[in-house]
């Protein structure tokens, strides 16, 4: 029996099996919490359905398409290369992510490829603390789902946060002499199809409909962000239109085609402008057979449809069931589910040192499938979780898991594993307890 | 007899690279064996980061993107 492989299938059936020995199907029963679990798991998947997939997720999916298909990876690898200039390199790698890492399962080919063939270990490190919690799914839901401020923040310490620990591990290993592999930089050319200019319009055209089609109802009746909400779906409206036009401008889409693909959409929004959903509806079908049905030779926009779908395929059965899970287990905030909103709120509630350090070490070992975090942490707020340590849960999550942690290994050893994993700890901790205390 | 190697992790984008090759290396009638690696270390060897990758005999043809079926023909004539 291979022990490397079978550990895993071996130790869930071990789990499943303790599990089901000692569960208390009786006390379940007579206590009705199953029943509030069934409950609670649909009413949140219907409040996703209804509040998160159309407006949210939909559009983020084109975007992460267009990203995946658009922006070139070599275009940035060079600031990430051997022979990089130190300083770029770290600032790069923070941010990175949001181009790099829009799919998880590219992040650990591109740490170890940085690690062992580019600008080294420091920049590495950064890249992988903050590529999954900075890609551009990841900030849409996590702000559109936990607020703003909590998406804000997560971005925000994941970069600073990031640098600090690539920095840290350059300082503890600095004696330590790579033998980087001569193989280095097998990178495609960059192939340059637009100018910059002209990409950077086309994504704020998207990322504006995606922004002000989102936007919240504010406190007040008055004042600039309630005069935006009230005119968010024009504004929206705007976008799209600007969008329609790069895509005919510069993406060589024909004049009759969109013009057929508009036509829905405006006829909808004149006739029927309560109900501003059907429009967008009409607007993602228009947009979806114009770049799936595109024969232009480059082939760039179905590309960029493929692209989107993929993402769409992969994340949305993922997201379903995170969504269930959370709901049978956490429940809606305010309500209660299978675990009682007591044990939250005290072992992560407040803001404490032990609360935020437990967040972060539990996120570090348990595995978040992509974006699945968002609904969970929702959960878990709502029974009691504190911001602080929502945050810490957030920023240590979705980086590390014990999966990742073995692959992670493989490519630097066991001792610069473990440094890593507590400079993770460390920080997401230290990064709640400052977001505890400020909000 | 050609050995083509697909590199990547597994995901998606891996499949499909794995899937047009195949159909392409068909179309073309060559003899050929095809094999995945997923090992990162392995994969680092042949010096590409951006995954998904495709070698033939060892060359690195493909990185970082999943060309369609003609193109990987062009490659592999």
């Amino acid at each position: 029996m291979n022990w490397k492989r079978e550990w895993q299938p071996l130790s869930l059936i071990l789990a499943v099996f303790v599990s089901l020995y000692f569960l208390p199907v009786d006390w379940l029963q007579q206590s009705q919490l199953v029943e509030n679990a069934l409950w609670e798991a649909l009413h949140l998947a219907r409040w996703y359905a209804r509040e998160h997939v159309l407006l949210c997720l939909v559009p983020a999916f084109f975007i992460a398409g267009a990203v995946g298909v658009f922006v070139s990876q070599a275009a940035v690898m060079k600031y990430l290369g051997p022979k990089a200039n130190k300083v770029v390199a770290y600032g790069v790698a923070s941010v990175s992510g949001t181009v790099l890492a829009v799919c998880s399962c590219t992040i650990l080919p591109l740490f170890a490829g940085i690690y062992r063939m580019g600008a080294g270990l420091g920049p590495a490190c950064a890249f992988l603390y903050s590529g999954p919690a900075i890609n551009i799914l990841a900030i849409v839901l996590t702000a559109n789902v936990l607020g703003t401020e909590m998406g804000v923040a997560r971005a925000v310490g994941a970069i600073l946060f990031s640098i600090i620990i690539g920095l840290a591990m350059h300082f503890f290993f600095r004696k330590e002499e790579l033998e980087k592999i001569e193989a280095a930089g097998a990178m495609p050319e960059p192939e340059v199809a637009r100018p910059l200019w002209q990409n950077s319009l086309y994504f704020a055209s998207m990322v504006g409909i995606l922004v002000f089609a989102n936007w919240g109802q504010s406190q007040s009746e008055t004042g600039l962000w309630h005069a935006i909400y009230a005119a968010k779906w024009p504004i929206t409206g705007f976008f799209a239109l600007a969008l329609a036009l790069f895509l005919g401008l510069w993406f060589r889409v024909s004049r009759l085609k969109l013009l057929l693909a508009a036509l829905p959409v405006v006829v909808l929004a004149l006739a029927v402008p309560q109900h501003p959903a059907l429009a967008f509806i009409a607007g993602t079908l228009g947009l979806s057979l114009l770049t799936a049905t595109d024969k232009d030779e480059s082939g760039e926009l179905q590309e960029w449809f493929d692209t989107s779908w993929d993402f769409a395929k992969k994340i949305l059965p993922l997201l379903f069931y995170g969504v269930l899970i959370a709901g049978a287990l956490l429940g809606r905030p305010g309500h209660e589910a299978l675990i009682p909103s007591s044990w939250i709120s005290g072992l992560v509630g407040g803001n404490s040192l032990q609360a935020n350090l437990f967040a972060s070490v539990a996120g570090a070992f348990m595995y978040f499938a992509t974006l699945t975090e968002v609904p969970i942490l929702q959960g878990l707020i709502g029974a009691g979780m504190g911001k602080g340590p929502a945050l810490a849960l957030l920023l240590a999550g979705p980086a590390l898991s014990l999966p990742n942690m073995l692959v992670i290994r493989s490519v630097m050893g066991t001792k610069k594993t473990v440094v890593f994993v507590l400079l993770v700890m460390g920080m997401a901790t230290i990064s709640g307890l400052l977001y505890g205390a400020f909000f | 007899m050609k050995k083509i190697q697909i590199l990547g992790t597994g995901c998606a984008k891996c499949q499909k690279l794995a899937e047009n090759t195949k159909e392409a290396a068909d179309n073309l009638g060559l003899e050929y064996e095809m094999e995945k690696i997923t090992d990162i270390k392995e994969i680092m060897q042949f010096g590409v980061m951006t995954t998904p990758g495709m070698a033939v005999d060892g060359k690195v043809l493909v990185t970082g993107k999943v060309p369609v079926v003609a193109d990987i023909e062009k490659l592999l004539r």
